[in-house]
């Protein structure tokens, strides 16, 4: 049969590459937009945070108390201090920077905190059903109906704030997204074949956890796990803004928002500088996990 | 129908006494009430008065018993700061969160479903992206920062709407756009996607084939059925914005449950903070018990099933 097609000019069947599946999953991640264009902001945003304490200016605890409140350089400031000073005479651009760490940990930790808690539970209640299913779903509409803005501020507030009671607060709160969405992603792969067959082949149950199903459901991990860093990062900027989460004088950029906003009438960049950094980081997170959903799975785009 | 209404209000008391045990829970959070209350240099015999007084002394399942019982009959203790009951502080501030709400949701749904429409209508047009583009956007700006934005624009360049205070309408006309722009995008994507199905399907052809004129087609047979899931997610979306409405109102000194609740976090006013706590869960139970009963009439193969 090949030797007929090959004596005709045309190529062999075993001749025709296409692009491997490792090619095919790269060509698509650098043909979408979103994701290179997060991405991008993103690794700017990790280099910030990595690189603040080498590349930073000035320290972005020091007080230049004869230099309180200088624009920024594009306004009517100088090159001394680029994105300015606050109204204690610290420098914008190196808290800023060493902003960027206090968001991207506290993004990650309590991302994973509540990662560990809500796949614990959805894979749980998704895999053995029943019972189980019940109690998990029970506890997810409870933790739905709590505020979380609101609980987040009195748990805080009573036990004392600080980076790690802010991110243990965020972890133990945020992982109802992760419960839902496990659960019935593993509904979905407990009905599949070789989730059967390794049954058959006498598996233990943690071993199909692991191997079988963990696998599976791990690119919709992932998309959670973006979005709810995103929504730690904005809680706990909204915490810090309202005084009762990272304590001053850590450069936490809602609380730097918080403390220009005496300022805003006429100091408007105070404001807008730390706001802008929060917008874009939460914006690059979301972006990622969208394209990443995409990439993974192009079936289930809307 | 009935057998399923029993059930979702049998879970929702369930759902109810167990926020209401976390909420109670609070008061041992930060330790020994009694103690935080007299202050640390009390002296023992200060110490064992405020226990008898405030009956910190009995078992804490009695407690918990008499704090729910009372609450439930709208007794929610005495402010610690304002020395009155609660309720009535309650009764003064919620009036003010509830038409923030209302206004919020209102303006998020007149917004999003013509958006998601439109979006539905034309995938992947200009339209289309520039809804996305709004939902992208309005998914990671910091709602206190979009607050204090509109603050800037409108105190100091056009000052058309006052900042602060809770008055007249006038004053809920920014909180409401920061409040509503922020539940937008959930439900402009919901609509979009509803939307993009009912119009593939086939008795939106069969629809077309008849010649009916096309705002027929999009609002009387297309609308009617994608907007169903819309309305209990703007059920959920109504309760986690009274849970939102904390930022917004501190920032807006809107005099609401939610201001009353942060301020009352500064002072250590805990019956208050349990007390909107609580009304704030027990309404969100009750609107998604609601939605999901709304749900099963409109879908009988949710009661069925």
């Amino acid at each position: 049969m090949t030797t007929t097609i090959a004596n005709r000019g045309l190529p062999a069947a075993e001749d025709i590459v296409g692009p491997t599946p490792g090619q095919q999953l790269r060509r698509r991640i650098f043909g979408h937009r979103g994701l290179m264009i997060g991405g991008s902001i993103l690794v700017i945003m990790f280099l910030m945070a990595i690189t603040a304490p080498y590349l930073a200016p000035h320290d972005p605890y020091f007080q230049e108390l004869l230099a309180r409140v200088k624009p920024p350089v594009w306004t009517t400031g100088e090159w001394k201090h680029v994105l300015g000073t606050d109204q204690l005479g610290r420098d914008y651009l190196s808290r800023i920077m060493y902003g960027a760490q206090i968001s991207l940990l506290i993004g990650f930790a309590a991302a994973f905190i509540s990662g560990i808690i809500g796949t614990t539970l959805g894979v749980a209640a998704g895999y053995f059903g029943g019972r189980v299913d019940m109690v998990v779903t029970f506890l997810i509409t409870v933790r739905l109906s709590m505020p979380v803005v609101l609980v987040a501020l009195a748990v805080v507030a009573l036990i004392g704030g600080s980076l790690t009671v802010v991110i243990s607060v965020l972890g133990l709160l945020l992982w109802d997204r992760y419960a839902v969405v496990m659960r019935s992603a593993t509904m979905q792969i407990r009905q599949m074949d070789y989730v059967a067959a390794a049954k058959a082949v006498g598996c233990s149950t943690p071993r199909i956890l692991l191997t079988e199903i963990m696998p599976n459901i791990m690119n919709n991990l992932i998309v959670v796990a973006t979005l709810e860093m995103a929504h730690a990062i904005l809680l706990e900027a909204a915490l810090s803004f309202l005084g009762m989460g990272v304590q001053p004088p850590l450069p936490s950029w809602g609380l730097m928002v918080s403390e220009g906003k005496d300022y805003i009438l006429f100091e408007a960049w105070m404001i807008t500088i730390p706001g802008v950094a929060l917008f874009l980081l939460v914006l690059a997170i979301n972006l990622v996990g969208d394209g990443i959903r995409d990439v993974t799975a192009p079936e289930n785009r809307n | 129908m009935l057998v399923y209404t029993l059930k979702r209000l049998l879970l929702a008391l369930l759902v109810a006494m167990t926020v209401s045990a976390i909420t109670f829970s609070l008061t041992y959070l930060a330790g020994d009430p009694a103690i935080a209350m007299a202050g640390e240099t009390a002296s023992d015999a200060d110490i064992e008065y405020i226990e008898k007084l405030y009956g910190f002394d009995r078992p804490i399942v009695v407690q918990y018993f008499e704090w729910a019982l009372n609450a439930f009959q709208g007794d929610f203790g005495q402010s610690f700061y304002f020395r009155i009951p609660v309720a009535d502080l309650l009764l003064e501030r919620l009036p003010v969160s509830m038409t923030l709400g209302v206004s919020a949701i209102s303006f998020a749904i007149l917004l999003s479903i013509p958006l998601g429409v439109l979006a539905a209508m034309r995938p992947n047009s200009l339209l289309d992206r520039l809804a996305l583009g709004i939902s992208v956007v309005g998914q990671a700006m910091p709602s206190f920062w979009f607050a204090l934005v509109l603050i800037v624009m409108f105190a100091v360049w056009y000052p058309i709407f006052p900042t602060t205070g809770s008055e007249t309408w006038v004053h809920f006309v920014l909180p409401t756009i920061v409040l509503g722009y922020y539940a937008t995008p959930a439900i402009m994507r919901l609509t979009r996607t509803g939307m993009l199905e009912v119009l593939g399907s086939d008795y939106i052809r069969t629809a077309r084939a008849k010649g009916l004129p096309q705002h027929i087609i999009l609002f009387k047979h297309a609308l009617r059925n994608a907007v169903i899931p819309v309305v209990s997610l703007a059920a959920v979306q109504f309760g986690f914005m009274l849970g939102g409405s904390i930022v917004i109102e501190s920032i807006f000194a809107l005099h609401g449950a939610g201001y009353l609740a942060w301020e009352s976090i500064g002072r250590n006013d805990l019956p208050v903070v349990q007390a909107v706590v609580l009304v704030f869960s027990l309404f969100y139970i009750v609107l998604t018990f609601l939605s999901d009963l709304l749900n099963a009439w409109l879908d009988p193969r949710i009661r069925v099933g």
